[in-house]
């Protein structure tokens, strides 16, 4: 066996079961995709976790890594998990198609990412006309005409903060309603530089070194009308990151990992913590607080065999 | 003016003149300490180790510097951050823009630097 508990995912939850895994010395690996610290290196400034003021989720992250480090833990970031095994005594992970590892235990800790369109030239035009992220990219459409994508929260105050740099934006929604704040709601709609689209979705990026236009659908005729635009920004909100687990574990309808008490899956020995799994609250204090119960209770099934 | 990673850190366009064409294999990671950067940096960092003939180095986007990148006629389409370029004997051979996975990246490297 490689080792005692592999984690996979390197979030707040991830990386606390490590620090606690580790700690009791067990040989633990956590493997993660995108960057170490998870949904926490998105957020500038964390003001609600307990006994620290005010920091980075940037800052968080690392302390959080250094801290799993310290005590041991062997950390794979940016790889692509190409197949997990869950069933029998021996559970594994294959990163990259390439390296397989073995464990007693395995502890699911995968999060939630924001959603896609899978709409026709997403892939193509993502960083070309394409973003998810307004503070990141926003500066790159000064004085030029976007498209938000979204009904939420974040659609309605990213597309008022990225009236900063656009000379125009257009919220494209496809109910006749908002689900955001009444305050975020009023906020976008008193703003002299959005307007709306509702009812309608977009179903194309067209262009050919970047994005040029889109096609967009009323949901209301089935009309199709194109539209030239420099960028979209898309905000649909967050789904769980359990795709690869649909048949191996037992999933709710929105596909968030069922789970007991402890944290057990319907799997022996496989534990699922934060925001992948049921739960109501999804913050980085339940996060790290599942991390620990799931590390516990690990180390409990990895010692009674 | 440098970025907070444990990359080196290219400061001004004459270093990075001065390193692309005094090294053969360079990769520069030009962004911003954001969601869509990030996880290159820390994809970079992993790399260092296993690819010891490529020199991994990042720049800070904002840094009037950063010019070398930015208007690099390889970069002019791109809008979205970072922006990571590629160079071989001092001519830039590849760049791509955005969040990129570490699959995306070793394909690059493999394919360019081997
Ligand atoms: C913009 C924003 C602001 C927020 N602000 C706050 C705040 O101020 N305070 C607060 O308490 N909470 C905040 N949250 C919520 C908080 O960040 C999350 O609840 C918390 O990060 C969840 O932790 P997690 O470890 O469960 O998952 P995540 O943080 O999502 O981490 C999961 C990790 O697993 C990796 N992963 C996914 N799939 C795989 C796979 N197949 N293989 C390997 N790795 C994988 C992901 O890349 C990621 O690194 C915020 C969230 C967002 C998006």
């Amino acid at each position: 066996m490689d080792f005692d508990i592999i984690i996979v995912g390197g979030g707040p939850s991830g990386l606390t079961a490590g620090i606690y895994a580790s700690r009791a010395k067990a040989k633990v690996l956590i493997v993660n995709e995108g960057s170490i610290g998870g949904q926490m290196v998105l957020t500038h400034q964390i003001d609600n976790y307990p006994g620290v003021e005010s920091v980075s989720g940037y800052q968080l992250s690392k302390t959080m890594r250094q801290q799993a480090k310290t005590f041991g833990c062997t950390i794979k970031t940016g790889v692509t998990l190409t197949n997990i095994s869950l069933d029998g005594e021996v559970k594994s992970v294959e990163l990259d198609g390439k390296q397989t590892f073995t464990a007693k235990s395995i502890i699911i800790a995968t999060g939630g990412r924001s959603r896609n369109l899978n709409v026709k030239g997403e892939d193509e035009f993502k960083g070309k006309g394409i973003s998810y992220c307004a503070t990141c990219d926003g500066d790159f459409y000064r004085d030029m005409e976007i498209i938000v994508v979204g009904g939420g929260n974040s659609a309605l105050e990213e597309a008022v903060s990225l009236t900063k740099y656009a000379s125009k934006v257009t919220i494209v929604h496809q109910f006749d309603h908002f689900q955001g704040y009444q305050h975020a709601i009023d906020e976008a709609k008193a703003h002299s530089k959005i307007n709306f689209m509702l009812e309608s979705r977009i179903i194309e990026f067209i262009g050919t070194e970047k994005l040029e236009k889109v096609r967009i659908e009323s949901l209301n005729s089935g009309e199709i009308t194109e539209m030239s635009i420099s960028g979209v920004f898309i905000f649909i909100g967050y789904v769980p990151q359990t795709e690869f687990l649909k048949d191996k574990l037992e999933l709710n309808s929105w596909g968030e990992i069922v789970v007991d008490n402890n944290l057990q899956t319907n799997q022996k020995g496989v534990f699922a913590a934060g925001d992948a799994r049921v739960t109501r609250t999804r913050q980085i204090t339940t996060a790290v607080a599942d991390g620990t119960v799931a590390a516990l209770r690990a180390l409990d099934y990895i010692n009674q065999k | 003016m440098v970025l907070g990673t444990n990359l080196k850190h290219i400061e001004t366009a004459a270093k990075h003149n001065e390193i692309i064409n005094s090294t053969e294999n360079v990769m520069v990671c030009c962004g911003r300490m954001g969601p869509m950067c990030l996880p290159v940096y820390d994809i970079m960092e992993d790399l260092e180790d296993e690819y010891t003939n490529v020199a991994f180095y990042d720049m800070l986007f904002d840094s009037p510097e950063a010019h070398v990148i930015r208007n690099a006629p390889e970069c002019s389409n791109f809008m979205g951050l970072p922006f990571t370029v590629y160079y071989k004997n001092g001519k830039l051979v590849k760049a791509t823009s955005s969040i990129q996975n570490r699959a995306q990246i070793t394909t690059i490297l493999d394919e360019y630097f081997s």
